[in-house]
């Protein structure tokens, strides 16, 4: 199994939630985050002084799916965020070692 | 028959002044709108603590000594209800120029319009020391404000009172319709005392002289400020003719009123294409203060000018709030909401405009008023800051500063998260 996280731009979120559903994902986690990376932060301006803001805000999916799946799920959601423009965001792939579904106590491949 | 519209007439005055009182009243709503918006979210409780206890301070000071220092009345307003209804009718008739002479009206109604004005004065000083002043010193120094210093300076203009036996600002040419220099530059000067003891917000000045911007919290809630402080400056404003029932009088309101509007709308106007031009960008917080300078400055002789004299009054109050503000910052004044520039500086500009609509007006004696307002607010509020600071402290500490003034002080955030019960 896999998990797959992608960091986006918060208002590709319903493209991408759309993406995936069309390669059979059931179930995702988002969470509002900040964070900074090639784009930086930008300048903004209150009456008259500049002031940096640092940290932009992003949505950060999370997504466990089966080896076979990850893939074409990563694929997916790269085009579906895309927009060209510097800060799409980034999206990392990492081994799961377990899975659980809280009700059933189905475990695993079953469970996601 | 006569007496009938004299009743009337009485009856008209007496309505209209309430009116525009409740009118005014409401312009704490607008402060404490505009003053939450302006600061940092973790000191918005605060902000409103200090906003509604200082108008109910205001009204109680004024109600037990204000008022009787201000116009030689009595002490509790004692007597106040008492009328004699054939003494007011006999005052109709002795008028000179009868029907359309001198307003009569309730001294009651007369008390509650005045009291909303040292509400509104007070008002001014509270956002200026936002975010950083003790609670309790902010209102003990609310309490003398309210019930000696600014009942002193408004018995020698509006109340007709010598300066300490020495001169009388009236028979200098001073002229102030409804307050520039006697409600707004006053509140200001006491501000101007308190933030120069209190010091800047931590991180607004760095040691390079750099200014640090430090955005308020809620725009919609400043602008929603703004905009109720502009309703109720017709009360201001045009509640300061004191008479509604004449011809002449009625138009006077009507004059009023338009000129009020149309100050603001050039103000905001001025304030927002200076701000785009030294910017770049369409700054809110100043189209939002230069509609207020625009008021401030109209309300010194909103009677008199024209329409356009009044556009363009208002549009150089706008010019000037945006340069004092950048200049404060410069001197490392900080003042979170502008009140010291929009009420302060543009005030005095409002005093100074009055001789160019108003023969009865000379720039000495707005000069000598101006002056001995501003002494007389500054001195006597920096002595009681001052001893404030002395004896209980008036900034909070380092630490509850960073963790913002609604815990230190309220012990309540206005946006509480993460709450458990448990």
């Amino acid at each position: 199994m896999k998990l797959v996280t992608a960091i986006i731009k918060p208002f590709k979120l319903d493209d991408v939630r759309e993406a995936i559903s069309e390669v059979g994902v059931e179930g995702l986690t988002v969470t509002e985050v900040k964070g900074f990376g090639r784009q930086k932060g930008h300048t903004e301006l209150y009456r008259g002084a500049e002031y940096q803001v640092d940290f932009l805000p992003k949505v950060k999916l999370e997504i466990a799916t089966s080896d076979e799946n990850a893939e074409r799920l990563v694929e997916v959601i790269a085009e579906a965020a895309n927009t060209g423009k510097i800060g799409d965001g980034k999206i990392f792939v990492l081994d799961l070692a377990q899975a659980v579904r809280i009700r059933t106590g189905e475990t695993d491949g079953e469970a996601i | 028959m006569e007496q009938n519209i004299f009743h009337l007439q009485y009856a008209m005055d007496t309505f209209y002044f309430l009116v525009c009182g409740a009118l005014v009243m409401w312009m704490a709503a607008g402060f404490a709108m505009l003053e939450a918006g302006l600061v940092r979210s973790k000191n918005t409780t605060e902000i409103l603590t200090k906003n509604v206890a200082l108008f109910a301070i205001s009204c109680v000071m004024y109600l037990v000594v204000g008022y009787s220092i201000m116009y030689d009345g009595s002490l509790f307003l004692s007597g106040i209800e008492a009328v004699d209804e054939a003494a007011v009718l006999a005052d109709f008739a002795a008028r000179e120029d009868g029907f359309v002479g001198g307003s009569i009206y309730s001294g009651a109604s007369d008390f509650f319009f005045q009291v909303v004005f040292v509400a509104t004065a007070m008002s001014i000083v509270s956002g200026a020391v936002a975010e950083r002043m003790k609670l309790w010193a902010f209102l003990a120094f609310a309490v003398v404000m309210t019930g000696f210093i600014y009942p002193m300076e408004g018995a020698w203009t509006w109340g007709g009172a010598s300066v300490f036996g020495l001169y009388t600002l009236g028979d200098l040419g001073f002229s102030d319709f409804a307050g520039s220099g006697i409600v707004h530059m006053a509140g200001a000067s006491a501000a101007l005392a308190g933030v120069l003891l209190l010091g800047a917000r931590k991180g607004k000045y760095t040691k390079d002289g750099k200014v640090n911007a430090i955005p308020g919290a809620n725009m919609p809630m400043a602008t929603l400020g703004t905009f109720i402080l502009w309703m109720g400056w017709f009360g201001f404003n045009g509640g300061s003719v004191l008479k509604l029932g004449d011809i002449a009088n009625a138009n006077s309101v009507a004059m009023v009123f338009l000129n009020t509007n149309a100050a603001a709308a050039g103000g905001s106007i001025a304030a927002l294409a200076l701000s785009a031009l030294l910017f770049k960008k369409a700054d809110l917080t100043m189209a939002l203060n230069g509609a207020l300078a625009g008021l401030v400055a109209i309300t010194a002789e909103p009677s008199t000018p024209t329409a356009l004299e009044a556009t363009l009054f208002g549009a150089l109050g706008g010019i000037l709030v945006v340069g004092s503000i950048l200049a404060l910052d410069k001197l490392k004044i900080d003042d979170p909401v502008g009140a010291i520039s929009v009420h302060g500086v543009v005030g005095l500009l409002g005093l100074l405009l009055v001789p160019l609509t108003n023969d009865g007006a000379s720039f000495s004696g707005q000069l000598i008023g101006a002056a001995t307002i501003f002494v007389w607010v500054f001195v006597t509020s920096f002595i009681v800051w001052s001893i404030l600071k002395a004896v209980i402290g008036i900034r909070v500490t380092e630490e509850q500063e960073y963790e913002g003034v609604d815990r230190s002080e309220c012990g309540v955030e206005a946006y509480p998260e993460f709450v458990s019960n448990n």
